[in-house]
């Protein structure tokens, strides 16, 4: 059901754990539907030094969390805002469409930790 | 790599001997029971054998035994031909919040066509209340509906009572006893039940067989028009190797039931108490001692269960989950729900069923594999309260 790659990512996931005092930390998903994703940036000069994540959920929601920071790391805020939950689904080789949906939010996560990243900068500056 | 089955309530392998003797009716007695010759003979006598080693295990009388091509079946027949049989005298049936999905399903398409339906609901150890049940007949209860025994979290429910109030209310009792049969001894007379759903294939035999008991005077209307097959109650040519596998593995489940209640109870309760004694934060779902012999279901917090299956499949196992990821919805499954579950817990359930081939050794390699498997996912997981989870040694 799942692609080597997903399992792969499944199996050895990159990047798990937190970072302390985090520059940026998204959440998205709930307990309701089973998926929770949190992102934890490190961002000096516009690029993310360092991402982890920590991930409640099924194969596919830990699969894609662990992707989305391998896509991300090293990379400018421009570029990661331009990462989207399809680009993740297509990097891991496609999902099985019934996940497409429910657990293929790791780029949101990314997205809202870009966000709150902004916000933390916009009140200390 | 070692491989251990442990989800026998999803099937179980066919019995060795069930399978010798299924064999001669795919070759050379294919005949048609319909046919008057010797192939269709020897096919009849086949099913009338079968049909009475069907009704000793539960003590029915063979004429009472129709056969299906499923327990879902079985169970679509019990509740769409007794309220059609009885649509004068009311259109309302009580069940419960349980049930397999081939009840409940078919219980909301009686509600589409304007019956009324009552889902009982049950504790948090899944049982339904019978003063519950006392309060739901109105004047046209026709039917009741309640499982046997639950397929995910394994408790037994107390069906003479239930069966009891329902014949005091004049109303028709049916239990879906797919999980029940071959597991528990079932005296659908002492019991007074009037009728009864099954299925081979949960019970050693092959699949694409079951059976519906219904006591000998019980109005029922057929699903399937055709043909005169089973008193004219289930159209088609009859499964004859199906039929004569599931004859034999009732045959089977009657002579070791025993024997083969003793093994899983065993097992159950030596799993029981390695996965509470090896995990933190765990609970069983379920009924501490009313339950199946070889039913466990557990929630682990924080973690959920698809990634606790894949897991274990990387390790050789098979299980199960209520988890939302496998039950092919957005919502984590029914039943867990019903015994009060938050949603979190529910989505971490992991059932493990055990079956007569299982043996300790088989246990003792789970017990080996789930702790670090549960450790390394709540690892990940955010919901974990920080600084990890201490592990009893």
């Amino acid at each position: 059901m799942y692609s080597e790659k997903v399992m792969d990512h499944f199996t050895h996931p990159r990047n798990v754990g937190e970072i302390e005092n985090p520059d940026g930390v998204g959440e998205v998903g709930n307990t309701v539907c089973g998926d929770v994703m949190k992102i934890f940036l490190r961002i000096k000069d516009d690029r993310i030094e360092d991402i982890k994540f920590k991930t409640f959920g099924c194969g596919a929601a830990i699969a894609t969390s662990s992707m989305v920071t391998e896509l991300v790391i090293g990379k400018t805020l421009q570029e990661a805002k331009e990462i989207s939950n399809k680009t993740v689904a297509e990097a891991l080789g496609g999902l099985p469409c019934q996940k497409m949906h429910c657990s293929n939010l790791a780029a949101d996560a990314l997205h809202a930790a870009i966000d709150d990243y902004h916000k933390k900068q916009k009140v200390s500056g | 790599m070692r491989r251990v089955y442990l989800d026998h309530a999803a099937t179980t392998a066919v019995h060795p001997e069930v399978l010798q003797t299924m064999l001669p009716y795919l070759q050379d007695q294919f005949g048609n029971p319909s046919s008057i010759y010797s192939w269709g003979r020897e096919a009849k006598a086949a099913i009338e054998n079968a049909r009475a080693q069907v009704a000793v295990l539960i003590n029915a009388d063979p004429s009472e035994i129709i056969f299906t091509g499923s327990g879902t079946e079985a169970d679509n027949f019990a509740l769409s031909g007794v309220t059609d049989a009885l649509d004068q005298r009311g259109a309302h049936i009580i069940t419960s919040k349980i049930e397999h999905h081939a009840i409940l399903h078919t219980a909301e398409a009686l509600e589409r066509k304007g019956y009324k339906v009552t889902y009982l609901p049950v504790n948090t150890e899944g049982l339904v209340n019978p003063e519950t049940l006392k309060e739901a007949f109105t004047e046209g209860t026709v039917l009741v509906s309640i499982m046997f025994a639950n397929n995910e979290i394994g408790t037994i429910e107390p069906i003479a009572e239930l069966a009891q109030i329902t014949k005091e209310h004049g109303a028709l009792f049916h239990t879906d006893a797919v999980q029940a049969v071959g597991n528990l001894p079932i005296d659908v007379k002492q019991l007074d039940i009037d009728l009864l759903s099954l299925s081979g294939h949960k019970i050693y035999g092959p699949k694409g067989v079951g059976a519906l008991y219904v006591r000998r005077g019980t109005r029922i209307k057929p699903l399937l028009h055709g043909g005169a097959q089973e008193r004219k109650l289930r159209a088609g040519t009859e499964n004859v190797p199906g039929i004569v596998g599931l004859g034999k593995a009732a045959e089977l489940a009657r002579l070791e039931l025993a024997e083969r209640q003793t093994h899983l109870t065993e097992l159950r309760e030596y799993l029981i108490d390695g996965v509470l004694s090896s995990i933190d934060h765990v609970r069983l779902n379920g009924h501490r001692s009313l339950r199946l012999p070889g039913n466990t279901n557990f929630s682990f917090e924080y973690i959920e269960g698809e990634s606790l299956l894949l897991s274990l499949d990387l390790a050789g196992i098979a299980a199960s989950s209520g988890s939302a990821c496998t039950s092919g919805s957005l919502e984590p499954s029914h039943v867990l729900m019903a015994i009060g579950l938050p949603h979190e817990v529910a989505h971490g359930s992991l059932r493990l069923t055990i079956g007569r081939e299982n043996t300790k050794e088989d246990i003792d390699y789970l017990l080996s594999v789930l702790p670090n498997i549960v450790k390394r996912l709540r690892s990940m997981s955010p919901l974990a309260p920080k600084g990890g989870l201490s592990h009893v040694q």
